[in-house]
């Protein structure tokens, strides 16, 4: 049997879990194996319609009078004693923070190994999973020396497919034994943010600026363009870690993973840390005074120049047409 | 307020990977190392919190004999003094690292130290196995909240956040605890020339750690099918203005 780990949070059940429901199902039809999943939400809407039309025998829904909100201590003894009971062979959860975590925590309560991140497998004794280092610029191919094997799907490993013909789903309620330590790390409050403007990861156009704006000052132009375009402004680590952009503006490996339409690039030389958060971009127009560039030959438009001419030049003929 | 920092050495790759031959690493040759953000961040927060509430900061690698770099780099922001858990550089995976993190962290406590707060990384720049933290606190009985982007820690407890998609999650733990956190939590001080001879001087304890038997283990690496696309140029300066106008149309993201 293979144990998928099932995420509700407020949207029922996020694409990211679907991907790796999709991926656990491939999995166990290649091994002959029924697939199985556990969850904890209980704001979880149709969850066994939407988890039988991924080919999903059996739901274990976690029930405890303790587990309101999330307590990943909690979470994680549950799942290993859930695992105790029905010997799954292979756990697999959606590599988010909230699937990367409660895995790694089973891992560790288990002394078992586990893999993030990964976009592939296949079969043996041991199992070999693909995974993903440095956001994916880089592959790993990894044995995996347990039983059952844990690991976590990455983001877009496989599409999302619901199976043809579809079968019923058991709903069995598993009751954890937990103590009150098991709830000493638990979400205490929670605050909404209202992020003003246009938003980085959703938005279809993405201006970012990088070490070649020079200042923050510099960062005016970017700004204007992006106001005629309804764009959203983001920058290289360069930009953020001189003040000229915030942190959560950051575009890469340790900032946001973009995926517009067009990411106007400018003075940003294309460095894979940058480059792994946008490469999810339709297009890219490069901006650079240097030919050289890296960043041209991942690039899908191209303009060799200094941005300090070329944007206000852009700009002054945009508004030209726009009026 | 005793503060342990735990921080890997990396390469910094530039704009291409390339492998050594072997396929076991990256070929390093013409390049520079670093720590990851989220690590730096560590220091920086493990720094400002002993400048407000006192005490020492410890900062610890496993890795070559090479990663004292990383370590004096450390010092040179601030941390007192370095632990080096010296490998012969080859992969460990991040149970293996764990295990060698936490016997270090029980054999300095047997000569005295005490820690209040471990700060690790959400996830090496390299490897990105998201768990050596949540390993260590398994085995040290800590509590540990992880992905902290926000923190304010008082003598005998903390208040961290955590971003997600629609704002923040709040935890509160007692001390000692391990937190590992993400960069944004604040920005790195930049070492000035006296700090940087300072560091010289700190003290760093040097062993060899024991290895437990490998559980993830790396068999190979390769490079993903590179999308290279060769970009249309649309020309050079102001005068590619005229074409940069027809693509932003075609792509519809400027109305005709
Ligand atoms: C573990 C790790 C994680 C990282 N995470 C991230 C991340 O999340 N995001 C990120 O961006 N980086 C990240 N980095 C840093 C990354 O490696 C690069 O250092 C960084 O992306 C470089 O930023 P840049 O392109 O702005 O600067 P540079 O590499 O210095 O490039 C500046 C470019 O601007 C051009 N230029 C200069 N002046 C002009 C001008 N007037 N007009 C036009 N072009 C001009 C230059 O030709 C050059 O190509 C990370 C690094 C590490 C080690
Ligand atoms: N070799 C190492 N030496 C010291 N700390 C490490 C090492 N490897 C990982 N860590 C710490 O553990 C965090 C998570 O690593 P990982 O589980 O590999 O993603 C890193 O950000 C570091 O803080």
């Amino acid at each position: 049997m293979i144990l998928a780990f099932i995420e509700g949070e407020r949207n029922p059940i996020s694409p990211l879990c679907l991907q790796a429901l999709t991926f656990a199902r491939e999995l166990a039809a290649g091994q002959g194996m029924p697939l199985e999943a556990v969850a904890f939400e209980r704001e979880a809407g149709d969850l066994p319609g939407v988890l039988q039309r991924h080919g999903v025998s059996r739901i274990h829904r976690v029930e405890h009078p303790r587990l309101d909100d999330y307590a990943p201590e909690a979470w994680a003894k549950a799942l290993a004693q859930l695992m105790d009971r029905a010997r799954p062979q292979f756990v697999l959860a959606a590599a988010t923070d909230r699937g990367n975590e409660i895995l790694a925590r089973v891992a560790a309560v288990k002394n078992l190994p586990m893999a993030a991140n990964c976009i592939g497998w296949a079969p043996g004794s041991p199992p070999v999973v693909v995974r993903q280092r440095w956001g994916g610029s880089l592959l790993e191919e990894a044995a995996l020396h347990a039983v059952p094997p844990l690991l976590t799907v990455a983001p877009h490993a496989v599409e999302v497919r619901e199976i043809e013909t579809q079968m019923e789903a058991s709903l069995e309620t598993f009751s954890p034994v937990l103590e009150e330590k098991d709830f000493r790390v638990r979400v205490v409050a929670r605050e909404e943010t209202h992020p003003e403007g246009v938003s980085l990861r959703t938005a279809s156009v993405v201006v970012g600026g990088g070490r070649g704006v020079g200042s923050a000052d510099g960062f005016r132009v970017l700004e204007e363009l992006a106001s005629l375009l309804g764009a959203a402004v983001g920058g290289s680590r360069v930009a953020t870690n001189n003040g000229w952009r915030t942190h959560a503006q950051q575009i890469g490996l340790t900032g946001n993973r973009i995926a517009p339409d067009l990411y106007i690039a400018c003075g940003i030389s294309g460095a894979i840390q940058h480059y792994v958060g946008c490469k999810g971009s339709k297009n890219i127009l490069v901006i650079n005074q240097d030919r050289e560039a890296p960043f041209f030959r991942r690039a899908t438009h191209g303009v060799v120049g200094d941005l300090h001419e070329v944007l206000p030049a852009l700009i002054e003929e945009i508004r030209r047409i726009k009026t | 307020m005793n503060v342990l920092v735990c921080v890997k050495r990396v390469p910094d790759p530039g704009a291409r990977i390339e492998l050594a031959a072997g396929d076991q690493a990256i070929e390093t040759r013409k390049l520079g190392f670093t720590i990851g953000p989220h690590e730096e961040c560590a220091v920086e927060e493990a720094v400002r919190l002993i400048e407000k509430l006192g005490g020492s900061a410890t900062v610890l690698t496993l890795g070559p004999a090479d990663a004292e770099e990383q370590l004096r780099d450390s010092m040179a922001v601030g941390a007192d003094r370095g632990i080096l858990l010296e490998t012969e550089g080859d992969d460990w995976d991040p149970a293996q690292t764990a295990a060698a993190i936490v016997a270090a962290i029980r054999a300095a406590e047997r000569q005295g130290s005490r820690f209040d707060l471990f700060l690790f990384g959400n996830e090496s720049a390299d490897a990105g196995g998201f768990q050596v933290g949540i390993r260590v606190a398994q085995a040290l009985d800590l509590p540990c909240i992880t992905g902290v982007k926000r923190l304010e820690a008082q003598a005998n407890k903390v208040l961290a956040r955590r971003e997600i998609a629609t704002g923040w999650e709040v935890y509160e733990v007692g001390l000692p605890a391990l937190l590992t956190v993400r960069e944004g939590l604040n920005s790195p001080r930049h070492p000035s020339f006296r700090s940087l001879m300072a560091a010289r001087k700190k003290p760093i304890e040097r062993s060899r750690p024991e290895r437990d038997p490998v559980g993830l283990e790396l068999l190979r690496l390769r490079l993903p099918p590179d999308r290279g696309t060769s970009a249309e140029m649309l020309g050079e300066g102001k005068a590619a203005v005229p074409r940069v106008i027809e693509v932003l149309k075609e792509l519809g993201v400027l109305q005709a």
